[in-house]
């Protein structure tokens, strides 16, 4: 996963690209690093603790790269969860938290690919009460939606999205929560709606699909997780503070 | 090329709480029975084990145990005037699918109905007269009365270890128990679960407002338990993953745990999983049926004979097998002939979000999913319809079944959906909230309906049920009623803010409102208005018994699992007793 944004400020996706280019990698898929290659093998202790610590600081290959998203689009959603929870002196912002990581493994796992989906036709708009009736799955939504925001940002403001200030990002999401903008494809109310969603399910969900690292979002609430045993708690606990370090389902697996 | 199989004696479409309890109460008749369920097999042991279980985006953001409308689904539009248009994702409500139906991820609230609720019609009118029912209000009588079903009520309550404080014991009324229920025989068969601090709160109010609160009846044993069939359950935990979710501790009572495997232990009993039923085959008279006609997971197709079929899918499903098999004749709202989608109901809800200061501390992730206070002053006819001007009422309760962040994190009216300001909000609320809330009764009306589609199809090429369905007069005015209440007991709560809400008008398919739809099958004394007899037989096809939520011509202000499962050993008892020994119309039309 590329650097990821703290205190409400983002990395422009293409300027980290750029940088990382220079630097020998590309962002989010670094190759192997020569200390760790076997075909230099460490001789002493020295090289040994070198390996170790550049082993560390490797990126977790389950986490450090997107199936799913372009790099216009992972930066988009990158700039808007920054946007939508930003990081603040109250809590830990989506990004920080891997929520990027996370609706990009939804869109490109089997919720993106519309697995509990009835997409027959034929399609008709409908009433709000009859709900959702596009013709998109929740990834070929996300990705039109992309597309459209970034075409208006272009026309508004003469760059994408994810280049934009805090507060134009703000005008931007506020606008599209309002319905007061024009897209091409996409229903405004829908899109956003599941942009939001997925931010928030990303922030709160085990940690094991992406977001919530460190389980931070549940520290912040107090809500202590998947280690849920309180026969003998709630009583005791009534109306006085149960405090304890949440759990998440791969500590207790 | 369908598979022709050989004859069985008894064949069950649908293995949840009702299809377990017959397949188990027909146990002894040495017949050969074979239950076809539509979802795979599941257990405690691996399926629903902590802390896997524990997994909230999984299993309630995407119901991972529920139906998947992929491949099935219905059609839904507000009236007549409109074109249906397919439920293209999970919404309103979540039928279950798999081994234990619904009955694995319920909450496990088990009520018996009021009196009222089985003899709706007579006593309104025995009390207010004929004029005080709308005119297109289809308000109708159950053939039995509570009388009738409460030996099978407390059957229920004593197979699933229910939790609670009787309030009517043999007419004789207990004080902190529920004053307005029926007589009951027996005391509930376990104490009631251990109240958590908003529920204190609410029972407080309610009392200093003079109402008479009483521990919600929980199917989650509040201590370790032994049905009477020898099944053990554990204690609850409290985990607070109740609802949608399946109990790693066995304390929610299910039938994948009950009467299940005890019905898997007779030799003549077989269970086919992954079975889809896709209609029920008739003889040429159209008065017999004579087989199902099925597939196989591999979409492999066969043809199952059977004397005796017993439709047990969950109560949407019911409708659905009984239109496309042409069993009964369909319900016209032009004319207001036919029976079968007649009737169908919903419930209403709302109430009242009560915000208190940093200084009350709810601790509401510690839950059970049937854990709640009630009161039942405004359910039923508990109260003053004419009044009140409406119908029907509802249960008003302060539950505590959990706080699973995604789907729970409350903020008051006004507050931004996103930004700093809302993680202040969720922040300040998360654990110095609750709610009380409505269970509101609907009533059944000409003009809401079950039918089958003429556009959309599902993924077998059968037309998908159509549900016409909206909100009527009653139902708002008792929405408004009943949230105006809410309000008055969320305030002597004290809470430092309350929001009050009802559930949305005109009715949505969208947000997740309950998973109580009723009606469209319902059992009566009259042919004319009803698809099965008091032993849930039906008229036309004597050969075919149907169970669930589909049988109750209104819906009532309580939670329906009770009344279904002392229905399903209510009618078990009638095929065993009755229909065996001499097959044939149990009641003459």
């Amino acid at each position: 996963m590329p650097k990821q944004a703290q205190g409400g400020s983002n990395v422009d996706r293409r300027n980290f690209l750029a940088l990382a280019a220079a630097a020998g990698a590309t962002a989010g898929a670094l190759p192997p690093t020569e200390a760790a290659s076997a075909a230099e093998p460490a001789v002493n202790s020295s090289h040994a603790m070198h390996a170790e610590a550049a082993a560390l600081s490797r990126p977790d290959p389950a986490t450090a790269a997107y199936q799913f998203f372009n790099v216009d689009e992972s930066a988009f959603i990158e700039a808007a969860i920054d946007t939508l929870i930003p990081s603040d002196t109250v809590g830990p912002g989506a990004m920080e938290l891997g929520v990027a990581t996370y609706i990009d493994r939804q869109m490109a796992g089997a919720y993106g690919k519309g697995d509990r989906l009835y997409l027959e036709g034929p399609f008709g708009e409908g009433t709000p009460q009859q709900g959702y009736q596009l013709l998109m799955t929740p990834a070929e939504l996300i990705r039109a939606g992309i597309a459209d925001i970034n075409a208006h940002a272009q026309k508004t403001y003469r760059r994408p999205f994810s280049a934009l200030s805090e507060q134009d990002r703000i005008a931007v999401l506020t606008d599209l929560e309002d319905e007061k903008i024009e897209l091409t494809t996409v229903p405004l109310a829908t899109f956003f709606g599941l942009l939001l969603q997925l931010t928030v399910e990303g922030y709160f969900a085990d940690p094991m699909y992406g977001g919530n690292k460190d389980k931070a979002a549940w520290k912040m609430i107090g809500f202590p997780g998947a280690s849920a045993m309180y026969m003998d708690k709630i009583e005791p606990f009534r109306n006085r503070p149960y405090t304890v370090e949440p759990m998440g389902i791969a500590d207790l697996s | 090329m369908t598979t022709k199989l050989n004859s069985v004696d008894i064949l069950i479409v649908g293995l949840g709480w009702t299809g377990g309890i017959i397949a188990k109460e027909l146990t002894s008749t040495g017949l050969k029975i074979v239950a076809l369920e539509r979802g795979g097999p599941r257990d405690t042991n691996p399926d629903f084990l902590d802390p896997q279980i524990h997994d909230e985006l999984r299993y309630a953001a995407r119901h991972d145990l529920m139906q998947n409308v992929r491949r099935e689904t219905i059609t839904f539009r507000n009236n007549d005037s409109q074109t249906a248009l397919p439920m293209r994702q999970l919404g309103s409500f979540l039928p279950g699918s798999g081994v234990g139906g619904a009955g694995v991820h319920w909450n496990g609230v088990t009520w018996r109905w009021l009196e009222w609720d089985h003899q709706a019609r007579s006593r309104t009118v025995d009390r207010y007269g004929e004029r005080i029912i709308p005119a297109d209000m289809n308000l109708q009588d159950w053939p039995i009365t509570y009388d009738d079903l409460e030996p099978y009520y407390d059957r229920f309550e004593k197979t699933c270890g229910t939790s609670g404080k009787a309030g009517n014991l043999n007419g004789e009324r207990v004080d902190g128990g529920n004053i307005f229920e029926g007589p009951r025989a027996a005391e509930y068969p376990n104490p009631p679960l251990i109240a958590a601090q908003g529920m204190v709160m609410f029972e407080t109010a309610a009392r200093n407002l003079g109402y008479h609160p009483f521990p919600n009846p929980a199917s989650n044993a509040s201590q370790d338990y032994v049905n009477p069939d020898g099944v053990a359950f554990g204690a609850c935990h409290y985990c607070g993953f109740c609802e949608r979710f399946g109990c790693e501790a066995n304390a929610k009572a299910s039938p994948h745990f009950t009467v299940i495997p005890l019905a898997m232990q007779n030799p003549d009993f077989e269970l086919r999983t992954n079975a889809i039923v896709l209609k029920v085959n008739l003889d040429a008279t159209g008065k017999r049926a004579v087989s199902v006609t099925y597939l196989d997971a591999r979409g492999r197709e066969y043809e199952q004979p059977a004397d005796l079929i017993i439709l047990s899918a969950y109560a949407l499903g019911n409708v659905h097998l009984l239109l496309n098999s042409g069993i009964g004749v369909p319900y016209d709202p032009a004319t207001g002939k036919g029976v079968v989608g007649r009737n169908y109901a919903y419930q209403c809800g709302g109430g009242a979000t009560a915000f208190f200061d940093e200084k009350t501390i709810m601790n509401h992730f510690m839950g059970a999913g049937a854990l709640g206070t009630c009161i039942d002053d405004f359910n039923g006819d508990s109260y003053d319809f004419e009044k009140a001007g409406y119908i029907g009422g509802g249960g008003i309760s302060c539950s505590n079944s959990g706080a699973r962040p995604i789907q729970y994190h409350p903020t008051p009216r006004g507050t931004p959906r996103w930004g700093s300001g809302w993680k202040k909000a969720v922040v300040d609320h998360y654990d110095h909230t609750t709610s009380v809330g409505n269970q509101g009764a609907v009533m059944a009306y000409r003009q809401n309906y079950l039918s089958l589609d003429p556009t959309y199809t599902d993924a077998f090429g059968r037309p998908l049920l159509r549900m016409t369905f909206d909100f009527q007069d009653n139902e708002v005015k008792l929405m408004n009623g009943q949230a105006d209440i809410c309000v008055a007991i969320a305030t002597e709560m004290g809470a430092a803010r309350v929001d009050r809400n009802i559930s949305p008008v005109p009715y949505s398919i969208v947000p997740y409102q309950s998973t109580h739809n009723t009606g469209g099958a319902v059992f009566g004394a009259d042919p004319g208005t009803s698809v099965l007899n008091r032993y849930l037989q039906a008229w036309d096809v004597p050969n075919v018994f149907v169970t669930g939520a589909c049988v109750f011509p209104q819906n009532a202000g309580k939670n329906p699992t009770g009344p279904v499962g002392a229905l399903a050993y209510w009618a078990a008892d009638a095929i065993k007793n009755r229909y065996l020994k001499n097959p044939g119309p149990l009641v003459q039309a």
